[in-house]
């Protein structure tokens, strides 16, 4: 591991002006991706500007009925929270579905939403990876590609996003709210995550320098129903081969809102538009489910490994779709 | 001429660094890049927090940090200082057992043992966590309420964690759920 120096914020502007007077320093929170991949030598800062002490750890419940997350709260206080539990449930279900006790105790929501990929390529040093060092080529695109990404991919990057937490927070219309050296800003999560294309090291849109202080969601009471559920290959404690947050507001069988997002399978979360175009107006059945997960999947465009992951995305959608309209009937 | 090759406590990138352990406050000056299980270790001398992976995957260096379960080896003991930390050397009450202890000495919770200061700390969280209420993902309905009994299931997830590679999974289960007071019997279902 490099060496660094260490120094701790008290406030959020020392801290991203800290960060701006020096090009290798870099947040820390709850160090469970940064640390290691140091260990790796993937990540070689010159500071470490230590950010757990700030005033970002509450979760908020505000008039509007948006809930407010501050950035350093963690996965666990996240996922226990009683407000998350009641009102956007597969955020806590997704939070829980990711990593162990122990380091959900550690990792903050604002690293969540920074982690980096779970390519293997990416984290040995010793490959080509585009992500790590732009232009240096892909090794996932003609190797080892069973964890990889089937939607939104291009020839420079075929890695996917780990994080479970996202995925939800795509389907429920997250903002980002950071802070800068000119002030505070914020951001949908849509456009938190850009398009791979040729700038793989590009991760987010995040403006250089800021420090992200919150996430909102957005009053939406269809997310009181929602679920969320992980296909691992084994039964806990591992990454996703595919994951799918939903909601579904059904009236006399027809449905009337659909929120759909999918994880582990792009570079960033995946709304599913498509899909939630083509459930509009149409039954709560099955057949109309899988009709919108293909809708949503035509798109899809296999690796050499990683076919499996078309139909597992489809049998995803009609079976938590099938779960939340049965709910709905009850 | 000698030099003095005696290393510069005042380089930026090491630190003095207070550490509150087991009840003890140490100060010791360290490399930034120590990590919170390389301190205990090799500095303070508390060898019962094992070494395994080194990458947060396995839980053999799990501690409490603050009362919560953290992995040691993920931990730069640098942002450690201000906490409390307990390790497996403070889980005891003086010479009185700790019952998750007690469990896994009745229970044969392990076959090599080193694993078993990761599991007994992490075992320890878990039921601390599982009384406040705090769901998991083996939880049916996660809502505020609808809260379930810590049955081999929740166990089983909830210390997903910490591996043993010597498969002592079924012994760790009983243990744990005789220390919450809710034991399993030998018929309980293996794992789907």
């Amino acid at each position: 591991m490099k060496e660094f120096s260490y120094s701790r914020a008290t406030g959020v502007r020392e801290a991203v002006s800290l960060l701006a007077s020096d090009s290798g320093a870099r947040f820390l929170a709850g160090g469970t991706n940064l640390v290691d991949l140091m260990k790796a030598g993937v990540e070689t800062p010159d500071q470490l500007i230590d950010v757990r002490g700030l005033p970002l750890g509450r979760i908020e419940l505000r008039g509007d009925g948006a809930l407010v997350i501050g950035a350093t709260v963690t996965n666990s206080d996240l996922a226990a929270h009683p407000e998350v539990r009641l009102r956007y449930p597969a955020l806590a279900q997704a939070v829980l579905a990711g990593a162990s006790g122990q380091l959900r105790n550690m990792a903050t929501v604002g690293g969540n939403l920074l982690q980096r990929t779970r390519c293997g390529y990416f984290a040995d040093i010793a490959s080509p990876c585009n992500k790590r060092e732009p232009g240096s080529g892909c090794s996932a695109i003609t190797g080892e590609n069973h964890n990889h990404a089937i939607l939104g991919w291009s020839e420079h990057c075929v890695a996917t996003h780990p994080s479970d937490m996202v995925v939800p927070l795509a389907a429920f219309d997250a903002v980002i709210s950071y802070e800068t050296v000119d002030g505070p800003g914020e951001m949908p999560l849509a456009e938190f995550y850009p398009e791979v294309g040729d700038t793989p090291q590009q991760e987010t849109t995040l403006p250089a320098g800021a420090l992200i202080t919150s996430v909102t969601l957005p009053a939406a009471p269809v997310a009181a129903r929602s679920r969320y559920r992980k296909v691992r290959e084994r039964a806990s404690y591992a990454f996703a081969t595919g994951s799918i947050a939903a909601a579904l507001g059904v009236d006399n069988g027809v449905v009337r809102e659909a929120r759909i997002a999918f994880g582990a399978v792009a570079s960033r979360p995946w709304r599913a538009h498509a899909a939630e175009r083509a459930l509009i107006g149409a039954p709560a059945t099955a057949e109309a489910f899988g009709a919108a997960a293909d809708a949503e999947l035509a798109a899809a465009k296999p690796l050499a490994h990683n076919g499996y992951k078309v139909p597992l995305l489809h049998n995803l959608v009609v079976a938590v779709l099938t779960e939340l309209a049965e709910e709905a009937a009850r | 001429m000698l030099t003095n090759l005696r290393e510069d406590t005042v380089s930026p990138t090491r630190s003095e660094i207070s550490l509150h352990v087991n009840g003890k406050t140490h100060t010791l000056s360290a490399d930034n890049r120590t990590t919170l299980l390389d301190a205990l270790r090799e500095q303070l001398g508390l060898t019962g927090t094992k070494k395994g992976c080194d990458h947060g995957q396995c839980g053999a260096c799990t501690v409490l940090v603050d009362g919560r379960r953290a992995v040691s080896c993920l931990q730069l003991a640098v942002a450690a200082e201000g906490t409390a930390i307990t390790t497996i050397e403070g889980i005891a009450d003086g010479d009185q057992l700790h019952p998750v202890q007690e469990a896994f000495l009745e229970l044969d919770g392990y076959q090599c043992g080193y694993c078993t200061p990761g599991q007994i700390c992490s075992a320890v969280a878990v039921i601390q966590e599982h009384a406040e209420g705090w769901p998991s993902a083996a939880t049916d309905d996660v809502r505020p309420g609808a809260e379930t009994a810590l049955d081999a299931e929740e166990i089983r997830e909830r210390m997903s964690g910490n591996l043993c590679r010597c498969g002592a999974y079924t012994a760790i289960v009983r243990a744990v759920a005789q220390a919450a007071g809710n034991p399993v019997t030998a018929e309980t279902k293996v794992m789907a």
